[in-house]
């Protein structure tokens, strides 16, 4: 009994010693956020990550897959903790998501310090797309500065001025202002920062009205900018004073906020609406099987899994290949939501941004909407700061 | 910077105060009357906002919606009292901070499965919706307004409830001396359902009130708590009339920090340096008047008398 026993497991390990790729599972650790108010947030990553999985047939690169779901809290300490227990408890070959800067500051350097490869598929921290860049990072989305970038690219075309700008009070506030003025070099008559997680804004609406500007650039990512946007409509500025803005109106807010937020301008790199083949179909199949519009976080986090799936494919399912699957992920060699798109030195995506308008279509729905492209391959700022030669 | 401005920041101020006034006007008698540290003040006001939004979306009404939010949320209130409090009177305040700060976990997570994390969206009439003439030029937005005039009115019936009535009576003797009431054969258990009903009510109120102007989430409670902490330790814990008077400091010294503070230090010191210092100082003024009173009166500055 015994030897038959022992026999069988000789055979089965010689089996496996034979076909490794059809035993092994690749391991992915997805790091969001799933509670609290931004858990929103999250939901969608997750969900697309499922939906990227599905039409992938559940194996990546012709390998089984299991994705191990974290929730960092928003907070950078939780964030570390998980990659630590993916990397040494699940022994994970690749760690993905992370919304937040912050968060992906602690992780990122934990994951790849490891010889763990990073798929970043939202935060653009200029860090790591300048000095602390690395070989075994990449991010689907872009670099934080790049957004508003564009939308001071398109104000400074319109030959705008006396622009009032408003931001939380935080770095990732002043970092967009900083984008903004990057391309926009007429005058801007204040630079007003709120405190971060404010509720109210009329006294600072009604400072907005006293000062009358041409035009008004604000930064207020999930439930301040829905606050934001009642008020601005509630104060009777909508429709006197355009609004521009980039992370404030998309897919999860514009239910909360419907009409006002109606003629609303944003920049992005992406949107439901943006003709290809591979976004038609994750849009539709994503508002089939969830029953709502995705968002850009879920877009960018169904392109992560294709990435990834891309580099395993390229090397044949040897993921001790990390080689291999560095120089197939620089290819971009899958089918992107964005459409094509590639790889600057420091692995962020050289890509186009858009000008988007919130609008209602005929059947009551809103929506936001490409008006034009404002950048064509556009690279981000710090780049030439990457040591990374390829 | 004109008077019209500072007419409608003042206005601003007011609103502002009127909403922390009737948050905290419940917490502030839930902790003076029974001795309870309620954390989950917070997660009333969200109860009764999602309330609000729903009754609104199912009527049709957004006045009807928050008329059916009060009773509803002064239920949940009795509910949370009878299920979860009662058993935490005798207990010392930090196995009270311990049992409200699950309910603020169990609260947030009911809604989110009730209703999705995601913000959810709160109508208003056209009516309320839009702005009117305050002066010429400034235009104020009608829902603010309103605000201000429900809180007025919500403020004096309160008054008369706690000054003129028998319930008031009680309600009063219970935040001097609790034990003297009982002693009088005044039912002290009933007293205190009411008073926490009563408490959730009002916090349902400023809940359902601040829907259309704020974002209604899981989690939208703890942001104004904090504030409301602060107006009853600077209005003196357990009194009505300290509530009201912090919530109007509170409310004004916020709203006029935030919008006169950096023109202000700019007269004084360079632009650049008032730039950085002016929101930073600003967020931090009404902290900076808490630590003020609580040193100089350390009972706040309407304590409720002789508390035992």
């Amino acid at each position: 009994m015994r030897t038959k026993t022992r026999a069988a497991l000789v055979g089965l390990l010689a089996a496996l010693v034979a076909f490794p790729a059809a035993a092994e599972t690749v391991k992915i650790g997805f790091i969001t956020t799933l509670s609290g108010p931004q858990g929103a947030i999250g939901e969608h990553m997750k969900n697309s990550v499922e939906l990227a999985l599905d039409h992938l047939g559940r194996k990546l690169g012709g390998l089984d897959v299991e994705v191990i779901y974290g929730d960092d809290q928003v907070k950078p300490d939780v964030g570390k903790q998980l990659a630590d227990e993916m990397l040494k408890k699940h022994k994970v070959h690749f760690v993905s998501g992370v919304i937040w800067s912050n968060v992906m500051l602690a992780v990122a350097p934990t994951v790849t310090g490891a010889g763990t490869f990073m798929i970043g598929t939202n935060a653009g921290p200029h860090e790591l797309a300048g000095k602390m860049c690395h070989e075994m990072f990449f991010t689907t989305s872009w670099q934080n500065d790049q957004t508003p970038e564009a939308m001071g690219k398109y104000m400074q075309d319109q030959n705008l001025t006396d622009v009032y700008a408003m931001a939380p009070n935080y770095a990732a506030g002043k970092d967009m202002i900083a984008g903004f003025k990057r391309y926009f070099k007429n005058k801007v008559v204040a630079e007003v920062y709120t405190q971060l997680g404010q509720q109210d804004y009329q006294a600072e609406i009604s400072q907005l009205r006293a000062a009358n500007p041409k035009a008004v650039f604000v930064f207020y990512p999930g439930g301040m900018g829905i606050q934001f946007l009642k008020q601005y409509a509630q104060a009777g500025l909508r429709g006197q004073i355009p609004l521009y803005s980039v992370y404030t109106v998309d897919e999860i807010s514009l239910p909360a906020v419907k009409e006002a937020a109606l003629g609303q301008f944003e920049t992005r790199y992406w949107s439901p609406d943006l003709k290809n083949d591979a976004n038609q179909k994750y849009v539709a199949d994503f508002r089939k099987k969830y029953g709502k519009m995705p968002v850009f976080y879920g877009a960018q986090s169904y392109d992560g899994i294709l990435l990834i799936d891309s580099a395993i494919r390229a090397v044949k399912g040897d993921l001790t290949n990390k080689k291999g699957m560095i120089a197939a992920m620089r290819r971009a060699d899958y089918k992107s939501t964005r459409g094509p798109y590639s790889y600057n030195t420091n692995h962020f995506p050289i890509e186009n941004f858009y000008l988007l308008k919130a609008v209602q279509s005929p059947d009551g729905d809103f929506a936001m909407q490409i008006q034009r492209t404002v950048f064509e391959s556009h690279k981000d700022a710090y780049a030439a700061e990457c040591p990374m030669k390829w | 910077m004109s008077w019209a401005l500072v007419l409608e920041q003042t206005l601003n101020g007011l609103q502002y105060g009127v909403m922390l006034f009737l948050m905290a006007a419940g917490l502030t008698l839930v902790f003076g009357i029974m001795n309870l540290v309620n954390l989950a003040h917070g997660s009333l006001y969200m109860v009764g906002a999602y309330l609000a939004a729903a009754f609104a979306e199912w009527s049709g009404s957004f006045v009807l919606g928050v008329a059916l939010a009060l009773p509803a949320t002064l239920l949940v209130g009795i509910a949370v009292e009878v299920i979860a409090l009662r058993t935490l009177y005798e207990r010392d305040h930090l196995d009270q901070v311990l049992a409200t700060f699950g309910l603020i976990l169990f609260f947030n997570e009911l809604i989110a499965i009730v209703w999705g994390r995601a913000a959810i969206y709160t109508s208003v009439p056209p009516i309320l919706g839009g702005h009117f003439r305050l002066l010429p030029g400034v235009p104020y937005p009608t829902y603010r307004a309103g605000i201000i005039l429900v809180g007025v009115a919500v403020s004096v019936l309160l008054w008369c409830l706690v000054t003129r009535t028998r319930l008031g009576m009680r309600i009063r003797a219970g935040a001097s001396n609790r034990t003297m009431v009982s002693a009088l054969g005044v039912n002290v258990r009933l007293l205190y359902t009411l008073v926490f009903g009563l408490g959730a009510a009002l916090a349902g109120l400023a809940g359902a009130m601040a829907g259309p102007i704020y974002a209604v989430q899981p989690g939208m409670g703890e942001a104004i708590l904090i504030q409301v902490f602060v107006v009853i330790v600077i209005g003196g814990i357990g009194s009505i009339r300290g509530a009201m008077v912090g919530a109007i400091v509170v409310g004004m010294a916020d709203t006029l920090g935030r919008a006169f503070l950096k023109p202000m230090l700019a007269t004084v010191i360079s632009p650049p340096a008032a730039d950085k210092a002016g929101p930073a100082l600003a967020s931090m003024l009404i902290y900076l008047l808490m630590a003020a009173v609580l040193f100089f009166r350390p009972e706040g500055l309407f304590p409720a008398r002789s508390r035992s």
